[in-house]
Order: C-alpha cells, then structure tokens, then sequence
C-alpha cells in the first residue's frame, strides 16, 4: 500500500489561515489502513483544528467526508454538491487525492495533509516500511525475494557495498542492510551462486525517469 | 598480462613486479589550486600513482578529475577516483572520455558515501549504476571501444581500472566473493580499505590466494597511520565497515604524551613489512589523511624509495 505520514499541524494551520470554513475528506484505501487519513484521524485533525483556531480567537467551521477512495473519478464526485460550499478543502489522502479533486473542481482549492512517503507494508502494528520503488521492472525473484532497489540506500544491484555492518545500513543503525539480509539467505541455501553474476545496470526508462507514466488495459478502455 | 592496457606508471610498475606504494590526496573544499599544489608536492616522487578523492564522504570539494589533471601537471600520476553517487551514465561515460583525454590513466571505480554523511545531506542521490556495473563499464569502453548502449566509441579511453574491496565490512563470508566478482567484472587493481586488524586480513587474502584472485588482479593493501587515540576510537566506533581492534588502541594509549603519532606510524610501517611478504600482496595504498607530509618520511622508513622508474 501507499504509505503518508501527517503534515504537522502547524503547516497545515498556515494552509487555512485565511479561512473560516473548510471541509476535511479521508480516505478509506491505502492512508486508512496506516492510520493516517481514514474517517478516524479526519475527526481528529478536524478536533484539534477548531481548538487550535478557537484557542486562536479564529474559531473555524470543519465538516468532515471520507470517501472510498479518492483515486477514483466515481467517488471524487461525491462531493459536487457540497464542495463549493467552502473557503478551502483539505484532503487526507496520499498524493493522488488532492490532485484527483483539483482536476475535478477547479473552482476549488485543495490543500494535503498528509506527505506521501512510500510503498510498503506494515512490519508491526504502529510501524511501516518500504518495500518498492515503483521501478516498472520488478526484479525481487534475483535477490531472495528482497529489493535492494527500494531497500538499499544506494540501490546496488551487485551489493553489499563496504559500509555494511553489524547487519546494518551506513546510513542509520536503523536501517537494516538489505544486502547482508539477501546474502545471508542465499547463503543459508547453498544459493550464493546466484549472486556471483555481475548483475548488468539497470534499464531506468520504465520507472520514473522514463518520464510521467500511464498504465492502459486495452480490454477495460471503452 | 603481457600488453598494457593503459601504460599508466602504476600499471608498467605492477606489471614489471615491482612492489607498488600508492597514496592519496583529497581536492581542497574551494579552488584552493595553490594548496593543492603543496599537498601534490610532498607526494612527487616517493609514491607510483596518487588517488585523487571524489567528493569523499559525500562532502562537497574541487572535482576529482580537475585535481587530476593539476596532479599531471605537477609531474605526478593520479589515480582518478569515480563515485557512483554523483553522476548519472551519460556523466559517467563522459568523464571517462574527459579524463582519458586529458591524460589520466588510472582510474578507481566506486560506490560513494551516501550523501547522508556528507554536508548536502539534502541531494538526489544518483546510482544509476553501481560500482560493479563502472567498473564492467570502463572496461567495455577500453576492450571493445563501445559506450554502455553498444555504440561505437571515437577512440576509446585508455584506463588501468581499479575497485576497492573491504575485507572487514559484512557479511564477512562474502567479501571474497565480492572481490572475485570485482575481478570479473575487469578490475586490474584493487586498493582495500584500511587495514587495521591483521589477523582478518591475512584470513582473507588466504581466500583470496587459494581462489588465484591474486593472479588475476592485482591486490593492494591499504594502510592508514592512527595520528591520535581519538581518530582511532573514531574509526571503531563512527566509521561503518572499519575494524580497529581495542589491542590497537590500548598500543596507542599506551605510548605516552606526545608519542601517539609516532606510534601509529610504526605500526603502519610493521603492516607494511608483513604486506612486502605477504603472498598475494602486490603492494600498499597509503592514505595518510591530511597528513600528505608525513609520507616522504613513511615511504623512506618503509623502504620503499626510490620509487622503480619503469
């Protein structure tokens, strides 16, 4: 899933200063499931938003919406009746969100209060970490079923580089060293051939430095 | 290895089988050319080819190749140090044909500190490719005379290619590998980072040896001489993949006020008489960092001048 983590609060009160009424939309797909901008964390910013305003002397009127997903034309126009209605929009969703509710009413001014951050999973309850790059190639069946694209602070594809140690990343002694996790496993297998080829460097041009991406299923497109 | 790939000095003087001493030499954090030149001086002579550090430690200083070729003017052979982290293919490929043409020989192919380190902790960082894949690409450029995507090159560089290789990063079971696969991949010298705990060292170039690697590249060990007790506990501690032994640093706790120093030199000159027997050892890397003036004086206690003239 798309992992975000929420602006502080402070960026988010300058981004509606000159406003006296706004309208909060969650999401329920990928920034639900990570605690971030699903219907739950919507009432809260909204919460601390009108005390912070009413502490202000500025008191301010929130509604608050979580749609089903807001990466989706069909649930962005939800909201057409109410939209206008509103000094200014903020929406709890990743990246997509905000933009998808641009695009839909121009009228409008839209504002994220949440930074996007990566793909990933949750590796326990209250912690996250990035899993993929979105690199449009995916090679994790080379490496033990690891990606040292999104994994490897450097993206080596023929890793371990010479700051690995004590299993750990360069980088942070939080950081696990992907390399040393792929090595080891190859290892425990009896696999470590695997890695002996020099792997050639990598085509970039499907990931993002290809340029704006567009994925087409012929068989949908009416 | 009969013809020369590059006719670089460190590559006539490896080659004829002589006992290499390499050293090094960082570009000043400005366009402090006179600095430069000083520095460049104090190694003229009494080392075969100096490395010349780029951006080392993801700090921002004089470009590599521009301190390259001020180190050519000065009479002496630089090592041409390339990190992965800064350029992507196309600037790569292009500073290889730069520094070819401007008459470096020598090249060093790296990954790079990542920029976290360094003091632009906020830059994209690069790895388009990584140091495996430069060195396969110089080497493609030289041998065939063809660029990354197989186009025909207008006079290929001539480059004597090197890579470096730590025996104490980890896992430490794989970094023969990884040094073989550097071999592989075209590496005609390998320089390894500072050497501080023997006994793994003699371990891995044991490994090194009974898979022949040392016959197919040559091997030199890095020496770097412990100025203070704090650089020392420094290393042990702050530099990931470095591995100094509490025994090293009791030694020079141990020498008294004023003697640190002294002491750090003479064990780097110990490490240096184990290396000239050391089977597989062709010869040493010395980065005496920031402390370029000391080499004359490490050169000639560890017997090492004067330099062949091949």
């Amino acid at each position: 899933m798309i992992v975000a983590d929420r602006k502080p609060l402070a960026e988010i009160l300058d981004m509606i200063k000159d406003m006296d009424k706004i309208l909060i939309i969650g999401c329920k797909g990928c920034v639900t499931v990570c605690n971030v901008g699903g219907a739950k964390e919507v009432g809260i910013l909204a919460s601390v938003l009108k005390i912070a305003r009413k502490k202000d002397g500025r008191p301010l009127h929130v509604d608050e919406r979580t749609l089903e997903r807001q990466c989706d034309p069909e649930y962005i126009e939800q909201v057409k009746d109410v939209v206008d209605e509103y000094d200014g929009v903020i929406s709890m969703a990743c990246g997509v969100g905000p933009q998808f509710l641009s695009q839909a009413y121009p009228n409008q001014r839209f504002f994220p209060a949440v930074n996007t951050t990566f793909y990933g999973g949750a590796v326990q309850h209250g912690i996250w970490e990035e899993r993929c790059a979105g690199c449009g190639q995916c090679v994790i069946h080379y490496f033990g079923g690891m990606c040292p694209i999104a994994r490897c602070s450097k993206s080596l594809l023929n890793g371990p580089c010479g700051g690995s140690a004590g299993g750990k990343c360069e980088i942070s002694k939080d950081v696990d060293c992907i390399w040393d996790m792929i090595v080891r496993k190859k290892m425990a297998e009896g696999r470590l051939e695997d890695l002996m080829d020099v792997k050639p460097a990598k085509s970039w041009d499907t990931a993002r430095d290809g340029g704006p991406r567009r994925a087409v299923r012929e068989e949908l497109v009416q | 290895m009969t013809e020369l790939k590059s006719g670089s000095n460190l590559e006539k003087v490896l080659k004829a089988g002589h006992f290499a001493f390499t050293g090094e030499c960082g570009p000043p954090k400005g366009a402090n050319v006179e600095h430069l030149r000083e520095k460049i001086a104090h190694l003229k002579g009494v080392v075969d080819a100096v490395n010349v550090t780029d951006n080392q430690t993801a700090v921002v200083r004089m470009s590599s190749w521009a301190a390259s070729t001020i180190m050519l003017q000065e009479g002496v052979e630089p090592n041409f140090q390339m990190v992965c982290r800064d350029r992507n293919r196309l600037a790569i490929m292009s500073d290889i044909l730069g520094v070819s043409a401007m008459g470096i020989r020598n090249m060093l192919c790296l990954s790079g500190d990542h920029q976290r380190f360094g003091n632009h902790p906020q830059a994209k960082n690069v790895y388009d490719i990584d140091s495996m894949q430069l060195i396969s690409l110089v080497r493609k450029m030289r041998d065939q005379g063809l660029f990354e995507n197989d186009e025909e090159i207008d006079v290929p560089p001539r480059l004597f290619v090197g890579a470096a290789a730590n025996p104490f990063a980890e896992p430490h079971e794989f970094r023969v590998y990884r040094l073989a696969k550097k071999i592989a991949a075209g590496a005609d010298f390998i320089q390894t980072q500072c050497i501080y705990n023997m006994d793994r060292f003699r371990n891995f170039m044991k490994q090194a040896v009974d898979m022949g690697l040392h016959e197919k590249c040559y091997i030199l060990a890095g020496v770097t001489p412990m100025k203070s007790v704090g650089m020392a506990k420094y290393m042990a501690k702050m530099v990931p993949g470095m591995d100094v032994p509490d025994a090293l640093i009791q030694r020079l706790q141990g020498a008294g006020k004023g003697q640190v120093a002294e002491e750090g030199i003479r064990f780097a000159l110990e490490q240096i008489e184990e290396f000239k027997e050391m089977e597989g050892v062709a010869g040493v890397h010395l980065m005496a960092i920031e402390w370029e003036h000391k080499v004359p004086e490490i050169a000639e206690r560890a017997g090492v001048l004067p330099r062949p003239q091949v």
